[in-house]
């Protein structure tokens, strides 16, 4: 095979997916550099839009329209959404042409599986992006886009191979399609989370001082986002829809293994593991509902439950054996 | 705002939807009496209070994650075997904790019953709760609306009355539960929808409790079998014909159903050397012939997921392997065994381990253990390896020993393992007699001139038999842990995303003016509160003609966020 087989233009359009990725990355950094850089504008106008909605569902429009008279353009969070947009599309045109090159859905080896969970993730994340303003996350969520799919491609890259026969099965299509949907919630959630943590010590140093300038009260850019309590509500809306994904990716699989191991349910490492992730998120969920477990502390769960789907995603595949040992590395 | 603010909003005001997550009940009983029953309630309030709830299932996470550090014997009992080998010392200890058993192991159980006794407990009084709640009217108007989360308030021109009718018809159209709340020059309308959120949630319980109970009930009437199948041979469905079998609590294994199963023919496709996967098996396919008393034969095929079902049992193809046909005679050339042997694969490219047990018709015991080799290779080492799991080069090779094979000491011993430690090695290691080595036809003889093994060519095309190992079982569990799943996805949708919210319109003349103030209240998230009421406003205003009064001045919803003082 040739260096121009559809394989490696996929893995070109994938190298250059990261590339670009890396720009946009250092732009919402330099975003945020500028949020912690200016001053005088007050924070809450910058992200509250119109009276009737909350203060993350600005857009660029409304903000412009917005009381207390121009609020900063932030032109290089807008440089780097833009650049977001586009290493999607490389990104979009890399997984599609491994999957044209497999001739089946572009995820069945771990290679394959990062390319097509932070695909979601960077899709979700734009789509989200319609609703709500999170453009200060996109310096996480693409950093770790750059690492996961970066690392996966250095370390999991594998030439199309054809599948083994458990794989082949409608299940594929859907059971580990839907998870890394539900993944790249949790990714989002956990990035609102970690903000959110950051938010909320802020807020507590400031109410602790009233005069509210001295002391150093976390990373400024912070003045420019929400409140730790919209953040939260935040955190919970997408960790609700990607729970519903993963109890979703739970069933599927057990019906997958009903079918393929003759039983449904056999605490295989990977079916552990992926219970372990529902029963965490199931505690978020209580956590939101239970005096004294609002707040930090159901961030905090939601952050283990992230931690636990990348060590789902990484250590489980490549160290565990199991059944599911489908990561294509020998 | 701060966050204490949000917290005592949600659980203490009186306006919201009662049948709020946490109930209070947790800290009035904090005091027990000292009397047993005092102490039971106490314990039981405990028990079924959120946090506890919530503590379990944290500890049901960490609990479950043992499990996939350490190989566990339903799952994996090789690798319980191998870790004994390991860590001699460590196996007791870890063995005694349940390590190799998590799931079965009492602290695990302990704490999923008492994550479950605690659902129930949770359960049953927020039922209840619900239940009245459902027939309960929709609550009295607040007297200052302005101070709910959602708020909107205009002037129209327009009757009061007949607007609070219109709003009436308006929410009870969109699924509003309505009640009038009318005094001395105001009218109002209360109105409450979202029960669905609730009954959502306790429904997904509820399916919680079914699917644990589904799988108690239906998995004490489960069994699992495994037998081995040779090309041309045939299972009949008895508890004798099984390898292995496993049955549930109330299964004898007398109640099997008498079929039977002839394997004619067992495909498998391998990548060609020089293709991508290169001698990655493929489209593995038994072909099977069932025959059941009473009814004609049907020909049909077994595959990787897509097992077939037969009298209510699934048969599952598990592996596949080859089973050389073999003939041992004796000095004189009797046949003293006549078989197609099992061979089991020990690596990918299809090197594979069988053993022959001779306990007869020889001057001694006699075990060969063979190694077969569909496409014969030398490692440098000079050994012999497979390298292609489809049959080019077939060789086979064997070890003679002779001794006491320990067959007749009663004790059941697998026809695929033979222990060696106690024989005489007769050929091969350090018996400085070459090993037997075959290609397919060949005769080799046995030492001592004890007598011959003949490799029997199966087919002209296929020199070597395949067999299947197939699995054959039952599960009435899996039928209702689905549907148990089912609903409880359908709850768990409707717990987490049906709004569950009230709403109050009221009118009010106000100098000559006719002022309608709309509010709305949420029970939970409910990121779409300000966007309905909003849309209320505007649908109803609009139908009653009004006419929007300077929305800068009067316009008073308002979000707490905008107001936070950081
Ligand atoms: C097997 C154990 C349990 C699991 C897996 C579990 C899981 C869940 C999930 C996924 C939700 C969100 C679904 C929905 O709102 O419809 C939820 C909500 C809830 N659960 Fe559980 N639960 C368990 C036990 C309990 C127990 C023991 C209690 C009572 C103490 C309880 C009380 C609640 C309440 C009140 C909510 C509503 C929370 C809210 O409105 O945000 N759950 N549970």
């Amino acid at each position: 095979m040739t260096d121009l087989s559809l394989d490696g233009i996929s893995l070109l359009l994938v190298w250059t997916a990261i590339a670009t990725y890396v720009l946009a990355f250092a732009a919402y950094t330099i975003d945020l550099a500028q949020r912690s850089a200016a001053s005088t504008v007050p924070a809450r106008s910058v992200v509250v839009a119109g009276p009737n909605r909350s203060d993350l569902q600005g857009s660029e429009p409304h903000q412009s329209s917005g009381r207390t008279g121009g609020p900063p353009r932030r032109m290089w969070a807008r440089i780097g959404t833009s650049l977001t947009v586009l290493a999607l599309l490389f990104h979009l045109g890399g997984t599609l042409g491994r999957g044209i090159a497999a001739e089946r859905v572009p995820w069945a080896n771990m290679y394959e599986f990062a390319l097509t969970g932070t695909l979601l993730i960077v899709a979700v994340y734009l789509v989200v992006l319609r609703l709500y303003d999170l453009r200060f996350l996109g310096a996480f969520l693409l950093g770790m886009t750059v690492l996961l799919l970066g690392g996966a491609t250095l370390g999991f890259y594998v030439e199309v191979a054809p599948l083994m026969d458990p794989l082949k099965s409608v299940w594929l299509v859907i059971h580990v399609f839907v998870a890394s949907l539900a993944t790249a919630l949790f990714a989002l959630a956990c990035g609102v989370s970690v903000t959110q943590l950051m938010q909320g010590r802020r807020e507590r140093l400031l109410a602790a001082d009233a005069a509210g300038n001295a002391a150093r009260k976390g990373p400024r850019f912070l003045r420019t986002i929400p409140s730790a309590e919209t953040l939260e509500t935040l955190a919970y809306r997408f960790t609700i829809v990607g729970f519903m994904f993963w109890s979703f990716t739970l069933i599927a699989g057990a019906i997958w293994a009903n079918d393929s191991w003759g039983r449904y349910w056999g605490f295989d490492v990977k079916e552990v593991w992926t219970f372990v992730i529902w029963v965490l998120y199931a505690g978020y969920i209580h956590a939101r509902a239970t005096r004294g477990w609002r707040g930090a502390r159901s961030a905090w769960l939601s952050i283990v439950g992230f931690a636990a789907v990348l060590f789902n995603f990484t250590i489980v595949n490549i160290y565990f054996p199991g059944l599911h040992s489908y990561s294509g590395l020998t | 705002m701060s966050r204490s603010r949000s917290d005592s909003r949600t659980t203490s005001d009186p306006l919201r939807p009662s049948d709020h997550a946490e109930t209070d009940t947790a800290v009035e009983v904090t005091n027990p009496s000292l009397s047993v029953t005092g102490w039971l309630r106490w314990g039981w309030t405990q028990l079924t209070s959120m946090r506890t709830a919530l503590l379990l299932l944290l500890l049901l996470a960490i609990a479950a994650i043992p499990g996939s550090l350490f190989p566990q014997r339903s799952a994996d009992p090789n690798g319980v075997v191998q870790w004994r080998r390991n860590n001699p010392e460590m196996f007791p200890l870890a063995d005694g904790l349940g390590l190799f058993d998590v799931y079965i192991s009492p602290w695990f159980s302990a704490i999923h019953l008492l994550l479950f006794l605690s659902l129930i407990g949770c359960v049953i009084p927020r039922a209840k709760h619900h239940y009245v709640a459902l027939r309960s009217r929709p609550p009295r108007t607040p007297s200052r609306l302005s101070r709910l989360p959602a708020h909107r308030e205009l002037v129209v021109a327009a009757d009061a009355e007949r607007a609070i009718v219109s709003a009436s018809d308006m929410l009870r159209r969109s699924g509003y539960r309505v009640e009038r709340y009318d005094q001395r020059g105001s009218f109002s309308v209360s109105a409450e929808r979202g029960y669905l959120r609730e009954s959502g949630n306790l429904v997904f319980h509820v399916a919680l409790v079914g699917v644990l109970v589904s799988v108690a009930v239906g998995g004490s009437f489960a069994f699992t079998g495994q037998r081995v199948v040779v090309e041309g041979t045939t299972f009949v469905n008895a508890l004798s014909d099984y390898s292995s079998f496993n049955p549930g609590r109330f299964v004898d294994g007398t109640g099997l159903v008498p079929y039977s199963l002839t394997l004619d023919d067992f495909r498998v496709a391998y990548r060609l050397p020089g293709t991508p996967g290169a001698g990655q098996a493929e489209n593995f396919d038994a072909q099977i012939t069932v025959r059941q008393p009473g009814e004609e034969d049907t020909a049909t095929s077994v595959r990787v997921n897509h097992p077939i079902t037969v009298a209510n049992d699934r048969i599952y193809l598990l592996g596949n392997g080859y089973a050389p046909t073999l003939t041992v005679r004796n000095g004189d050339g009797d046949i003293v065994f006549s078989e197609s042997q099992p061979f089991l694969p020990q690596d990918s490219n299809m090197t594979s381990l069988g053993i022959i047990k001779i306990p007869d018709g020889l001057p001694k015991q006699v075990g060969l253990v063979g190694f077969f080799y569909p496409t014969q290779g030398t490692l440098p080492s000079g050994a012999f390896t497979s390298i292609y799991p489809d049959v080019v080069d077939p060789v086979l090779t064997f070890n003679v020993f002779s001794g006491d094979l320990g067959i007749d000491d009663g004790t059941p011993r697998s026809v695929y393992t033979l222990d060696v430690s106690g024989l005489n090695q007769e050929t091969g290691g350090d018996s400085e007699v070459d090993s037997l080595e075959l290609r397919p036809g060949d005769t080799v003889d046995l030492p001592n001139g004890w007598g011959s093994v003949t490799w029997e060519i199966a087919e002209e095309q296929q020199p070597v038999k395949r067999f299947a190992s197939l699995q054959i079982q039952q599960d009435p569990s899996s039928g209702g842990v689905l549907l148990f799943s089912v609903i409880a996805m359908v709850g768990l949708f409707a717990g987490l995303f049906v709004p569950r919210r009230r709403v109050w319109v009221k009118a009010r003349v106000d100098e000559g003016l006719v002022r309608i103030e709309y509010a709305g209240l949420a029970r939970g998230d409910d990121p779409t509160l300000q966007r309905a009421i909003d849309e209320l406003a505007r649908r109803h205003s609009t139908s009653v003609d009004a006419h929007d009064t300077s929305a800068a001045a009067i316009d008073h919803s308002h979000d707490p966020s905008e107001r936070n003082p950081s």
